[in-house]
């Protein structure tokens, strides 16, 4: 989910990011008011058909659907045991479509293309007080330190570990927070420090 | 030129520069001291991101007081740990983010990207991840989102702290080889030797300030 964008040049690449959102949010819909297990199957595959159209491998969109296996047992788990098996498989074959078609978007589409995208598409927000582009920058911010942060807690949790702690909650939490303040602290200056006007 | 004169910072109740007055007029400028001598918040005052709580520091005459954002357009500023400072997720995206904050053009910024990742050998990685970037390339990437904005000054803190042996060379080449005026707070006193004057901080106060072949050995041995 975080390496979002897979840099090529295929007709999907290209488009540019608003169709893009927009038949992502069109066909999401749709799917959700499909109540066929047909055309559910059916919109499956012409998604996965779409992921070679757009350069990227099956391999690629397994990628998108294996860190989310265990959910979808969940589901199909319990719909099994509440409604039936046809029932089961079409919840997760919808949820697998929906993820393979937003993967698809984010996979073809920079990350700033998609926030200039809605950042414009804010803009009716502006009289509310809300300025777009603070929210695109928060947004860019996110993506770009969710690794980052990973990285510490992982430091911070291998250093514990050492000291035997590792199973300890505070132990873990507080380096974490202190480590993550002091982080906001310099990212605030480097923004400020290369010409950030709020 | 920055002049700084009669400068004082306190943090809360706090001093932790003492009376300063320097004037920084040389291409190469390093700033020594051991930790919490009050290196970073003098590096920190020359582009206005502190300011001082008594005294001045101008910057080609303006006060970075007053003038704070023309100010941090002419002296950028790399930080340590360049994970703080690369804000955007993808390489050219973040390199994007300083000139569009000068209103720069979409084709001067493409132009200018260009320029710099070829300067540094690393066109390859236009549109690669940033938090995948080794760290000598992610140091690299940080200079050269200050670079682009074409700043007069380049402050640096500690800039090669975190690298190894060979990223460290490298950096500190791409460093003897800008054009801009250089002032670098650092631990690594190899790295100074070429440098036009070293400034040697202790506990907030200026104890030497003269060329590297005094101002080394002097520091070194008031250290041991
Ligand atoms: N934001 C802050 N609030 C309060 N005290 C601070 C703050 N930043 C630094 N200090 C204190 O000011 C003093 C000088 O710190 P500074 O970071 O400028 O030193 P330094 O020479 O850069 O040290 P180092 O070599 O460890 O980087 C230290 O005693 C430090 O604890
Ligand atoms: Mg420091």
């Amino acid at each position: 989910m975080l390496d979002l964008y897979s840099p090529g040049t295929s007709p999907l690449h290209r488009l540019s990011p608003g169709p893009k959102m927009l038949v992502l949010m069109i066909g999401a819909t749709a799917l959700f008011l499909n109540e066929s297990l047909p055309i559910t199957v059916g919109a499956l595959c012409g998604v996965l058909l779409l992921y070679p159209v757009a350069q990227l491998t099956l391999k690629q969109a397994w990628q998108q659907i294996r860190p989310l296996l265990w959910i979808f047992a969940l589901f199909f788990a319990l719909q099994w045991w509440f409604s039936g098996i046809a029932l089961a498989a079409y919840v997760v074959l919808r949820l697998a479509a929906l993820i393979l078609l937003a993967s698809l978007v984010t996979l073809t589409t920079r990350s700033s293309d998609m926030i200039e995208t809605m950042t414009w598409a804010l803009g009716f927000l502006r009289p509310l007080g809300v300025n777009p582009a603070k929210v695109g920058l928060a947004i860019s911010l996110a993506l770009r330190f969710i690794p980052v942060l990973a990285q510490i807690a992982q430091e911070v949790r291998e250093a514990q570990k050492a000291r035997g702690l590792e199973r300890s909650v505070l132990a873990v939490a507080m380096p974490v927070a202190i480590r993550t303040i002091k982080m906001a602290d310099d990212i605030s200056d480097a923004i400020e420090s290369r010409g950030y006007r709020p | 030129m920055i002049e700084i004169t009669n400068v004082s910072l306190a943090y809360g109740q706090r001093t932790v520069l003492r009376d300063i007055s320097l004037t920084l007029s040389e291409r190469r400028i390093a700033i020594v001291g051991a930790n919490g001598s009050g290196k970073s918040s003098f590096a920190r005052l020359l582009n206005g991101l502190l300011l001082p709580s008594e005294g001045t520091v101008k910057v080609d005459g303006l006060d970075t007081r007053s003038h704070g954002k023309d100010v941090r357009r002419k002296v950028g500023f790399v930080f340590q740990n360049p994970d703080n400072q690369i804000v955007f997720p993808v390489v050219e995206e973040d390199l994007a983010f300083g000139m569009k904050n000068l209103g720069f053009t979409k084709d001067t910024i493409a132009a200018k990207t260009t320029e710099i990742l070829t300067r540094y050998d690393m066109l390859d990685l236009r549109e690669h991840p940033a938090h995948l970037l080794s760290g000598g390339q992610k140091q690299l990437l940080a200079i050269s989102g200050v670079l682009v904005m074409d700043p007069a000054y380049v402050v640096l803190d500690e800039p090669t702290t975190l690298l190894d042996l060979r990223n460290k060379r490298r950096i500190t080449r791409a460093i003897d080889a800008l054009d801009q005026t250089v002032i670098i707070a650092s631990h690594d006193l190899d790295l100074l030797g070429d440098y036009d004057r070293v400034i040697v901080f202790d506990e907030g106060g200026i104890v030497a300030d003269d060329v590297p072949g005094k101002a080394i050995p002097f520091y070194v041995n008031r250290m041991s």
